[in-house]
Protein backbone atom coordinates (compact mmCIF):
# COMPACT_ATOMS: atom_id res chain seq x y z
CA UNK A 1 0.00 0.00 0.00
CA UNK A 2 1.11 3.70 -0.70
CA UNK A 3 2.30 5.62 1.77
CA UNK A 4 -0.38 7.67 3.25
CA UNK A 5 0.15 11.53 3.65
CA UNK A 6 1.28 13.10 6.37
CA UNK A 7 -0.95 15.81 8.76
CA UNK A 8 1.70 18.34 7.29
CA UNK A 9 0.79 17.42 3.66
CA UNK A 10 -3.31 17.62 3.38
CA UNK A 11 -5.34 20.62 3.81
CA UNK A 12 -6.38 21.84 7.08
CA UNK A 13 -10.03 21.96 7.99
CA UNK A 14 -10.58 18.65 6.32
CA UNK A 15 -11.11 20.59 3.40
CA UNK A 16 -10.98 18.64 0.60
CA UNK A 17 -10.04 20.66 -2.15
CA UNK A 18 -11.54 19.40 -5.66
CA UNK A 19 -15.28 19.06 -6.25
CA UNK A 20 -17.45 15.69 -7.29
CA UNK A 21 -15.22 13.25 -5.01
CA UNK A 22 -18.08 11.49 -3.80
CA UNK A 23 -18.40 9.31 -6.60
CA UNK A 24 -15.03 8.26 -5.23
CA UNK A 25 -17.08 6.61 -1.69
CA UNK A 26 -18.61 3.61 -2.90
CA UNK A 27 -21.33 3.39 -0.20
CA UNK A 28 -23.32 0.41 -2.34
CA UNK A 29 -21.85 -2.38 0.27
CA UNK A 30 -24.19 -0.50 3.06
CA UNK A 31 -27.39 -1.89 1.33
CA UNK A 32 -29.66 -3.98 2.60
CA UNK A 33 -32.55 -3.71 0.12
CA UNK A 34 -32.20 -3.16 -3.83
CA UNK A 35 -34.77 -1.21 -5.85
CA UNK A 36 -35.73 -3.08 -8.95
CA UNK A 37 -37.27 -1.31 -11.79
CA UNK A 38 -40.26 -2.32 -13.40
CA UNK A 39 -40.10 -0.84 -16.93
CA UNK A 40 -43.15 -1.52 -17.92
CA UNK A 41 -44.44 0.61 -15.71
CA UNK A 42 -42.26 3.58 -15.44
CA UNK A 43 -43.36 6.82 -16.92
CA UNK A 44 -39.85 8.62 -17.17
CA UNK A 45 -41.29 11.21 -14.86
CA UNK A 46 -37.68 11.84 -13.43
CA UNK A 47 -39.32 11.57 -9.45
CA UNK A 48 -37.16 9.21 -8.30
CA UNK A 49 -33.97 11.04 -9.75
CA UNK A 50 -35.29 14.21 -8.22
CA UNK A 51 -35.79 12.51 -4.51
CA UNK A 52 -32.32 9.98 -4.54
CA UNK A 53 -30.08 11.13 -1.86
CA UNK A 54 -27.34 9.47 -3.36
CA UNK A 55 -27.90 10.53 -7.18
CA UNK A 56 -27.84 7.03 -7.67
CA UNK A 57 -30.47 6.94 -10.58
CA UNK A 58 -28.86 6.07 -13.59
CA UNK A 59 -30.66 8.48 -16.42
CA UNK A 60 -29.54 9.09 -19.65
CA UNK A 61 -31.66 11.38 -22.79
CA UNK A 62 -34.93 11.68 -20.24
CA UNK A 63 -35.20 7.65 -19.87
CA UNK A 64 -34.68 6.25 -16.45
CA UNK A 65 -32.44 3.60 -17.32
CA UNK A 66 -31.70 1.85 -13.70
CA UNK A 67 -29.75 2.37 -10.90
CA UNK A 68 -25.90 2.90 -9.78
CA UNK A 69 -25.92 -0.07 -7.55
CA UNK A 70 -22.16 1.03 -6.64
CA UNK A 71 -23.55 3.89 -4.88
CA UNK A 72 -27.38 3.09 -4.12
CA UNK A 73 -27.49 2.08 -0.12
CA UNK A 74 -30.75 0.85 -0.09
CA UNK A 75 -32.82 3.47 1.62
CA UNK A 76 -35.81 3.21 -0.11
CA UNK A 77 -37.04 6.46 -1.19
CA UNK A 78 -37.27 6.36 -4.93
CA UNK A 79 -40.05 3.32 -4.37
CA UNK A 80 -41.77 5.50 -1.87
CA UNK A 81 -42.12 8.47 -3.96
CA UNK A 82 -42.72 6.44 -7.48
CA UNK A 83 -45.89 7.91 -8.37
CA UNK A 84 -46.94 4.63 -10.35
CA UNK A 85 -45.37 2.19 -7.64
CA UNK A 86 -43.03 1.64 -10.64
CA UNK A 87 -40.17 -0.03 -7.67
CA UNK A 88 -40.15 -2.41 -6.03
CA UNK A 89 -37.17 -2.95 -2.98
CA UNK A 90 -35.92 -6.46 -2.63
CA UNK A 91 -34.18 -8.19 -0.11
CA UNK A 92 -30.40 -7.73 -0.96
CA UNK A 93 -29.71 -11.82 0.27
CA UNK A 94 -31.90 -12.88 -2.70
CA UNK A 95 -29.77 -11.47 -5.49
CA UNK A 96 -26.83 -12.46 -3.58
CA UNK A 97 -27.93 -16.31 -2.75
CA UNK A 98 -29.45 -16.34 -6.30
CA UNK A 99 -32.64 -17.80 -4.87
CA UNK A 100 -35.20 -17.56 -6.80
CA UNK A 101 -37.76 -16.45 -3.08
CA UNK B 1 0.12 56.17 17.60
CA UNK B 2 -3.41 57.45 16.78
CA UNK B 3 -5.13 59.58 19.18
CA UNK B 4 -8.02 57.93 20.91
CA UNK B 5 -11.31 59.66 22.53
CA UNK B 6 -12.01 58.69 25.52
CA UNK B 7 -15.55 57.65 25.83
CA UNK B 8 -17.59 56.31 29.27
CA UNK B 9 -19.09 52.95 28.18
CA UNK B 10 -19.59 49.89 29.32
CA UNK B 11 -17.86 46.90 28.12
CA UNK B 12 -20.66 45.30 26.67
CA UNK B 13 -21.26 48.40 24.77
CA UNK B 14 -17.87 49.08 24.17
CA UNK B 15 -17.59 45.85 22.34
CA UNK B 16 -20.82 46.60 20.34
CA UNK B 17 -18.63 49.74 19.26
CA UNK B 18 -15.69 47.71 18.50
CA UNK B 19 -18.10 45.46 16.11
CA UNK B 20 -19.91 48.57 14.18
CA UNK B 21 -16.22 50.09 13.52
CA UNK B 22 -15.29 46.14 12.19
CA UNK B 23 -18.29 46.16 10.31
CA UNK B 24 -18.01 42.62 9.62
CA UNK B 25 -19.46 40.38 6.56
CA UNK B 26 -21.95 38.64 8.58
CA UNK B 27 -23.38 38.24 12.55
CA UNK B 28 -25.40 35.42 13.69
CA UNK B 29 -26.41 35.43 17.21
CA UNK B 30 -29.62 34.11 18.94
CA UNK B 31 -31.79 37.83 19.78
CA UNK B 32 -33.23 36.76 23.40
CA UNK B 33 -32.13 35.57 27.07
CA UNK B 34 -29.25 35.00 27.90
CA UNK B 35 -28.18 37.37 25.33
CA UNK B 36 -26.15 40.46 26.42
CA UNK B 37 -26.44 43.94 25.59
CA UNK B 38 -23.44 43.26 22.97
CA UNK B 39 -25.75 42.16 20.21
CA UNK B 40 -29.10 44.08 21.62
CA UNK B 41 -26.46 47.30 21.04
CA UNK B 42 -25.18 46.01 17.43
CA UNK B 43 -28.37 44.78 16.49
CA UNK B 44 -29.44 48.89 16.92
CA UNK B 45 -26.38 49.64 14.24
CA UNK B 46 -27.30 47.18 12.09
CA UNK B 47 -31.23 48.58 11.85
CA UNK B 48 -29.84 52.39 11.61
CA UNK B 49 -27.67 51.66 8.44
CA UNK B 50 -24.14 52.06 10.38
CA UNK B 51 -22.79 48.75 9.50
CA UNK B 52 -23.47 47.10 6.20
CA UNK B 53 -23.39 43.66 8.31
CA UNK B 54 -25.80 41.07 7.33
CA UNK B 55 -27.43 39.97 10.47
CA UNK B 56 -28.62 36.73 11.32
CA UNK B 57 -31.31 36.39 14.23
CA UNK B 58 -31.49 33.17 14.80
CA UNK B 59 -33.47 30.48 16.54
CA UNK B 60 -31.00 29.48 18.77
CA UNK B 61 -27.44 29.71 19.66
CA UNK B 62 -26.69 25.81 18.26
CA UNK B 63 -28.25 27.97 14.99
CA UNK B 64 -26.44 30.95 15.43
CA UNK B 65 -22.69 28.74 15.65
CA UNK B 66 -24.30 26.79 12.45
CA UNK B 67 -24.93 30.02 10.74
CA UNK B 68 -21.54 31.38 11.86
CA UNK B 69 -19.73 28.41 10.34
CA UNK B 70 -21.62 28.57 7.22
CA UNK B 71 -20.83 32.01 6.67
CA UNK B 72 -17.04 31.48 7.62
CA UNK B 73 -16.77 28.59 5.44
CA UNK B 74 -18.80 30.94 2.20
CA UNK B 75 -15.27 33.33 3.18
CA UNK B 76 -17.02 35.94 4.99
CA UNK B 77 -15.11 37.83 8.51
CA UNK B 78 -18.00 36.65 10.81
CA UNK B 79 -18.68 37.12 14.64
CA UNK B 80 -21.08 36.21 17.23
CA UNK B 81 -21.80 37.52 20.92
CA UNK B 82 -23.22 35.08 23.62
CA UNK B 83 -22.75 34.08 27.37
CA UNK B 84 -23.63 31.26 29.43
CA UNK B 85 -26.48 28.91 28.66
CA UNK B 86 -26.15 30.57 25.32
CA UNK B 87 -22.61 29.12 24.80
CA UNK B 88 -23.79 25.40 26.07
CA UNK B 89 -26.21 25.19 23.44
CA UNK B 90 -23.87 26.29 20.69
CA UNK B 91 -21.45 23.64 21.86
CA UNK B 92 -21.30 20.41 18.89
CA UNK B 93 -20.79 23.61 16.72
CA UNK B 94 -17.59 25.24 18.65
CA UNK B 95 -15.93 21.81 18.03
CA UNK B 96 -17.09 21.93 14.20
CA UNK B 97 -16.00 25.91 13.72
CA UNK B 98 -12.46 24.92 15.35
CA UNK B 99 -11.86 22.18 13.30
CA UNK B 100 -12.76 23.28 10.54
CA UNK B 101 -10.23 26.06 11.15
CA UNK B 102 -12.92 28.92 10.63
CA UNK B 103 -11.43 32.31 12.06
CA UNK B 104 -14.59 33.77 13.87
CA UNK B 105 -14.88 36.20 16.66
CA UNK B 106 -16.85 35.96 19.79
CA UNK B 107 -17.47 38.36 21.77
CA UNK B 108 -17.86 36.44 25.02
CA UNK B 109 -19.65 37.69 28.06
CA UNK B 110 -18.49 35.11 31.18
CA UNK B 111 -21.50 34.26 33.30
CA UNK B 112 -22.98 31.17 35.85
CA UNK B 113 -24.61 28.12 34.00
CA UNK B 114 -27.74 26.77 35.53
CA UNK B 115 -29.23 25.33 38.03
CA UNK B 116 -29.68 26.65 40.30
CA UNK B 117 -30.43 29.40 37.95
CA UNK B 118 -28.42 32.39 38.21
CA UNK B 119 -27.31 34.92 36.01
CA UNK B 120 -23.85 36.53 37.41
CA UNK B 121 -20.44 36.47 36.41
CA UNK B 122 -18.73 33.28 36.76
CA UNK B 123 -15.98 31.52 33.87
CA UNK B 124 -17.92 28.10 34.36
CA UNK B 125 -19.25 28.61 30.63
CA UNK B 126 -16.26 29.44 28.68
CA UNK B 127 -14.06 27.13 30.64
CA UNK B 128 -16.42 24.19 29.95
CA UNK B 129 -15.28 24.64 26.63
CA UNK B 130 -12.05 25.30 27.12
CA UNK B 131 -10.84 22.33 24.92
CA UNK B 132 -12.92 23.01 21.74
CA UNK B 133 -10.03 24.54 19.75
CA UNK B 134 -10.92 27.81 20.37
CA UNK B 135 -8.02 30.53 21.68
CA UNK B 136 -9.13 31.99 24.67
CA UNK B 137 -8.72 35.70 25.88
CA UNK B 138 -9.52 37.55 28.88
CA UNK B 139 -9.92 41.16 29.79
CA UNK B 140 -9.61 43.30 32.82
CA UNK B 141 -11.81 46.08 32.19
CA UNK B 142 -13.70 47.44 29.58
CA UNK B 143 -11.09 49.15 27.85
CA UNK B 144 -9.14 45.44 27.65
CA UNK B 145 -12.58 44.15 26.42
CA UNK B 146 -12.70 46.60 23.55
CA UNK B 147 -8.91 46.26 22.52
CA UNK B 148 -9.13 42.54 22.61
CA UNK B 149 -12.13 42.91 20.29
CA UNK B 150 -10.44 44.13 17.06
CA UNK B 151 -7.23 42.00 18.43
CA UNK B 152 -9.20 38.92 18.04
CA UNK B 153 -9.89 39.16 14.43
CA UNK B 154 -6.52 39.64 13.80
CA UNK B 155 -5.57 36.56 15.57
CA UNK B 156 -8.01 34.43 14.25
CA UNK B 157 -7.22 35.33 10.76
CA UNK B 158 -3.53 35.07 10.62
CA UNK B 159 -4.10 31.47 13.31
CA UNK B 160 -7.19 29.63 10.98
CA UNK B 161 -8.41 29.44 14.69
CA UNK B 162 -11.85 30.83 16.25
CA UNK B 163 -11.13 33.49 18.87
CA UNK B 164 -13.36 34.14 21.43
CA UNK B 165 -12.67 36.64 24.00
CA UNK B 166 -14.44 37.59 26.88
CA UNK B 167 -15.16 39.67 29.87
CA UNK B 168 -16.60 39.39 33.15
CA UNK B 169 -20.49 39.73 33.33
CA UNK B 170 -22.03 42.57 35.26
CA UNK B 171 -18.60 43.55 36.29
CA UNK B 172 -17.55 44.34 33.05
CA UNK B 173 -20.23 44.28 31.14
CA UNK B 174 -22.79 46.29 32.80
CA UNK B 175 -20.22 48.63 34.65
CA UNK B 176 -20.25 52.08 33.06
CA UNK B 177 -15.92 52.53 32.34
CA UNK B 178 -13.86 55.55 31.57
CA UNK B 179 -12.04 53.63 28.39
CA UNK B 180 -10.59 55.53 24.41
CA UNK B 181 -11.88 54.05 21.44
CA UNK B 182 -9.50 54.49 18.35
CA UNK B 183 -11.25 56.48 14.95
CA UNK B 184 -13.13 54.35 12.45
CA UNK B 185 -10.52 54.45 9.89
CA UNK B 186 -7.64 53.18 12.58
CA UNK B 187 -9.48 50.28 13.10
CA UNK B 188 -10.30 49.65 9.63
CA UNK B 189 -6.51 49.92 8.90
CA UNK B 190 -5.60 47.69 11.49
CA UNK B 191 -7.58 44.51 10.51
CA UNK B 192 -7.32 45.14 6.98
CA UNK B 193 -9.21 43.01 4.50
CA UNK B 194 -9.67 39.09 4.66
CA UNK B 195 -9.47 36.98 1.77
CA UNK B 196 -10.10 33.53 2.48
CA UNK B 197 -7.79 31.13 1.24
CA UNK B 198 -10.53 28.35 -0.39
CA UNK B 199 -14.26 29.97 -0.54
CA UNK B 200 -17.35 27.98 -0.66
CA UNK B 201 -18.66 30.23 -2.66
CA UNK B 202 -15.76 30.44 -5.23
CA UNK B 203 -17.46 28.51 -7.73
CA UNK B 204 -14.76 28.50 -10.22
CA UNK B 205 -12.67 26.42 -7.66
CA UNK B 206 -15.34 23.95 -5.97
CA UNK B 207 -14.21 22.54 -2.59
CA UNK B 208 -16.08 20.22 0.26
CA UNK B 209 -16.12 21.19 3.08
CA UNK B 210 -17.04 18.96 6.49
CA UNK B 211 -16.90 15.73 4.89
CA UNK B 212 -16.66 12.46 6.80
CA UNK B 213 -13.26 11.72 8.10
CA UNK B 214 -12.29 8.37 9.50
CA UNK B 215 -9.54 6.74 11.49
CA UNK B 216 -7.33 7.32 8.72
CA UNK B 217 -7.00 11.09 8.72
CA UNK B 218 -9.11 12.46 11.84
CA UNK B 219 -5.68 12.20 13.71
CA UNK B 220 -4.20 14.11 11.02
CA UNK B 221 -6.43 17.11 11.34
CA UNK B 222 -5.87 16.98 14.94
CA UNK B 223 -2.66 17.20 15.04
CA UNK B 224 -2.92 19.96 12.32
CA UNK B 225 -5.00 21.78 15.32
CA UNK B 226 -2.57 21.34 17.80
CA UNK B 227 0.17 22.64 15.41
CA UNK B 228 -1.80 26.01 15.31
CA UNK B 229 -2.51 26.46 18.79
CA UNK B 230 1.44 25.73 19.36
CA UNK B 231 1.74 28.72 16.81
CA UNK B 232 -0.80 30.89 18.26
CA UNK B 233 1.15 32.65 21.24
CA UNK B 234 3.63 34.24 18.75
CA UNK B 235 0.76 35.42 16.49
CA UNK B 236 -0.49 36.72 20.14
CA UNK B 237 2.33 38.63 20.82
CA UNK B 238 2.63 39.98 17.57
CA UNK B 239 -0.72 41.78 17.13
CA UNK B 240 -0.81 42.71 20.61
CA UNK B 241 2.97 44.44 19.59
CA UNK B 242 1.56 46.20 16.42
CA UNK B 243 -1.82 47.36 18.55
CA UNK B 244 0.75 48.91 20.68
CA UNK B 245 2.32 50.95 18.44
CA UNK B 246 -1.16 52.08 17.34
CA UNK B 247 -2.66 52.63 20.84
CA UNK B 248 0.25 52.94 23.32
CA UNK B 249 -1.64 49.98 25.16
CA UNK B 250 0.51 46.77 24.27
CA UNK B 251 -0.61 43.25 24.86
CA UNK B 252 0.99 40.02 25.28
CA UNK B 253 -0.40 36.67 26.75
CA UNK B 254 0.51 37.12 30.54
CA UNK B 255 0.96 40.49 32.61
CA UNK B 256 3.15 40.44 35.48
CA UNK B 257 2.58 42.95 38.51
CA UNK B 258 5.33 43.91 40.75
CA UNK B 259 6.18 40.20 40.31
CA UNK B 260 9.47 40.26 39.79
CA UNK B 261 11.22 40.58 43.23
CA UNK B 262 7.81 39.40 44.80
CA UNK B 263 8.10 36.03 47.16
CA UNK B 264 3.96 35.37 46.94
CA UNK B 265 2.33 35.69 43.93
CA UNK B 266 -1.35 35.66 42.63
CA UNK B 267 -2.40 34.19 39.42
CA UNK B 268 -5.75 35.21 38.26
CA UNK B 269 -7.90 35.82 35.14
CA UNK B 270 -10.60 38.88 34.47
CA UNK B 271 -11.91 41.83 36.86
CA UNK B 272 -10.44 40.41 39.68
CA UNK B 273 -7.24 41.43 38.04
CA UNK B 274 -7.93 44.70 38.84
CA UNK B 275 -8.93 43.94 42.87
CA UNK B 276 -5.43 42.26 43.41
CA UNK B 277 -3.45 44.88 41.93
CA UNK B 278 -5.08 46.97 44.85
CA UNK B 279 -3.98 44.59 47.24
CA UNK B 280 -0.44 44.39 45.80
CA UNK B 281 0.09 48.28 46.15
CA UNK B 282 -1.34 47.57 49.83
CA UNK B 283 0.86 45.33 50.95
CA UNK B 284 3.79 46.71 49.00
CA UNK B 285 3.21 49.40 51.44
CA UNK B 286 3.52 47.52 54.40
CA UNK B 287 6.54 45.92 53.06
CA UNK B 288 4.89 42.33 52.15
CA UNK B 289 6.98 41.21 48.31
CA UNK B 290 3.48 40.73 47.05
CA UNK B 291 3.15 40.68 43.43
CA UNK B 292 0.50 39.44 40.84
CA UNK B 293 0.61 37.13 37.34
CA UNK B 294 -2.84 38.03 35.19
CA UNK B 295 -3.52 36.05 32.43
CA UNK B 296 -4.97 37.19 29.57
CA UNK B 297 -4.52 34.20 27.40
CA UNK B 298 -6.22 30.99 29.10
CA UNK B 299 -5.91 28.97 25.48
CA UNK B 300 -3.05 28.69 24.58
CA UNK B 301 -1.94 28.42 27.98
CA UNK B 302 0.93 30.53 28.49
CA UNK B 303 2.75 27.70 29.97
CA UNK B 304 6.47 28.66 29.25
CA UNK B 305 5.28 32.17 30.70
CA UNK B 306 3.48 31.47 33.77
CA UNK B 307 7.09 28.69 34.52
CA UNK B 308 9.46 31.39 33.98
CA UNK B 309 7.16 34.08 35.97
CA UNK B 310 6.49 31.95 39.05
CA UNK B 311 9.70 29.41 39.54
CA UNK B 312 11.19 31.21 41.91
CA UNK B 313 8.42 32.04 44.02
CA UNK B 314 7.55 30.89 47.61
CA UNK B 315 4.34 30.09 47.27
CA UNK B 316 1.08 31.06 44.78
CA UNK B 317 -2.53 31.57 45.32
CA UNK B 318 -4.52 30.62 42.19
CA UNK B 319 -7.89 32.15 42.00
CA UNK B 320 -10.25 29.91 39.46
CA UNK B 321 -13.99 31.55 39.39
CA UNK B 322 -15.14 27.87 38.04
CA UNK B 323 -15.50 24.67 39.57
CA UNK B 324 -13.72 21.79 37.92
CA UNK B 325 -15.85 19.07 40.31
CA UNK B 326 -14.38 15.77 41.03
CA UNK B 327 -10.86 17.22 39.69
CA UNK B 328 -7.76 18.37 41.74
CA UNK B 329 -9.02 21.99 40.91
CA UNK B 330 -10.39 24.90 38.68
CA UNK B 331 -9.22 24.50 35.18
CA UNK B 332 -6.24 27.60 36.47
CA UNK B 333 -5.04 26.05 39.24
CA UNK B 334 -4.49 22.80 37.23
CA UNK B 335 -2.70 24.34 34.04
CA UNK B 336 -0.79 26.84 36.67
CA UNK B 337 0.27 23.80 39.14
CA UNK B 338 1.65 21.70 35.44
CA UNK B 339 3.60 24.30 33.96
CA UNK B 340 4.83 24.69 37.19
CA UNK B 341 5.58 21.38 37.35
CA UNK B 342 7.26 21.02 33.90
CA UNK B 343 9.11 24.08 34.05
CA UNK B 344 11.13 22.67 37.41
CA UNK B 345 9.80 24.88 39.35
CA UNK B 346 9.54 24.99 43.45
CA UNK B 347 6.47 27.13 44.65
CA UNK B 348 3.82 25.84 46.48
CA UNK B 349 0.56 26.70 45.12
CA UNK B 350 -2.90 26.78 46.57
CA UNK B 351 -6.23 26.99 44.87
CA UNK B 352 -9.09 29.57 45.62
CA UNK B 353 -12.33 28.81 43.87
CA UNK B 354 -14.24 32.63 44.42
CA UNK B 355 -16.99 34.73 43.51
CA UNK B 356 -18.98 31.71 41.80
CA UNK B 357 -22.45 32.98 40.51
CA UNK B 358 -21.51 36.32 40.63
CA UNK B 359 -20.59 36.94 44.65
CA UNK B 360 -18.32 40.15 45.75
CA UNK B 361 -14.85 39.37 45.83
CA UNK B 362 -13.54 41.74 47.88
CA UNK B 363 -9.77 43.30 48.68
CA UNK B 364 -9.84 42.15 52.13
CA UNK B 365 -10.40 38.08 50.65
CA UNK B 366 -7.45 38.83 48.22
CA UNK B 367 -5.54 40.30 51.32
CA UNK B 368 -6.12 36.57 53.47
CA UNK B 369 -5.40 34.37 50.17
CA UNK B 370 -1.79 36.47 50.55
CA UNK B 371 -1.79 36.13 54.03
CA UNK B 372 -2.29 32.31 54.07
CA UNK B 373 0.36 32.20 51.19
CA UNK B 374 2.84 33.61 53.02
CA UNK B 375 2.14 31.04 55.87
CA UNK B 376 2.41 28.03 53.84
CA UNK B 377 5.74 25.61 54.75
CA UNK B 378 3.37 22.49 53.54
CA UNK B 379 1.09 22.41 51.22
CA UNK B 380 -2.69 22.90 52.32
CA UNK B 381 -6.35 22.83 51.15
CA UNK B 382 -7.83 25.69 51.11
CA UNK B 383 -11.36 26.33 52.13
CA UNK B 384 -13.16 25.91 49.15
CA UNK B 385 -14.93 29.39 49.21
CA UNK B 386 -13.46 32.50 51.07
CA UNK B 387 -16.83 33.62 51.66
CA UNK B 388 -18.58 30.41 52.73
CA UNK B 389 -15.42 29.62 55.44
CA UNK B 390 -16.12 33.28 56.71
CA UNK B 391 -20.00 32.39 57.39
CA UNK B 392 -19.28 29.05 58.93
CA UNK B 393 -16.40 30.46 61.00
CA UNK B 394 -17.50 31.09 64.82
CA UNK B 395 -17.39 35.00 65.55
CA UNK B 396 -15.29 35.90 68.64
CA UNK B 397 -16.98 36.68 71.58
S1 LIG C 1 -32.87 3.03 -2.91
FE1 LIG C 1 -32.28 5.07 -2.19
S2 LIG C 1 -30.16 5.26 -2.81
FE2 LIG C 1 -30.97 3.56 -3.98
S3 LIG C 1 -31.67 4.46 -5.89
FE3 LIG C 1 -33.43 4.45 -4.53
S4 LIG C 1 -33.38 6.44 -3.54
FE4 LIG C 1 -31.37 6.14 -4.46
S1 LIG D 1 -40.37 7.77 -10.19
FE1 LIG D 1 -41.14 5.85 -11.01
S2 LIG D 1 -42.12 6.42 -12.89
FE2 LIG D 1 -40.87 8.16 -12.32
S3 LIG D 1 -38.97 7.79 -13.41
FE3 LIG D 1 -38.72 6.90 -11.41
S4 LIG D 1 -39.31 4.76 -11.68
FE4 LIG D 1 -40.05 5.87 -13.44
Amino acid sequence: MAKQPGWKDIPIGGLILEGGTAVKYETGSWRSNRPVLDKNKCTNCMLCWVFCPDSAIVVRESKMLGYDLEHCKGCGICARECPVKAITMVEETKFREGSNG
Amino acid sequence: MVKGKVVALDGAKAVAEAMRQMNPDVVAAYPITPQTEIVQTFSQFVADGKVDTEFIPVESEHAAMSACVGAAAAGGRVQTATTSAGMALMWEVLYVAASTRLPIVMHFVNRALSAPLNIHCDHSDSMGARDAGWIHLFAENAQEAYDNAIQSVRIAEACMLPVLHTQDGFIISHGVERLQILPDQAVKDFIGTYKAEHPLLDTDHPIMVGPVDLPDFYTEHKRQQVDAMEKAPQVIRRVGQEYGTLTGRTYGLVEPYKLDDAEVAIVVLGSTAGTSKVVVDALRGKGVKAGLLKLRAFRPFPAQEVAVALRDKVAVAVLDRSMSFGGQGGPVFLETCAALYNGGGRARAINYIYGLGGRDTTPDQIERAFQEILNISTPGKAPVDADQSERGRQSPG
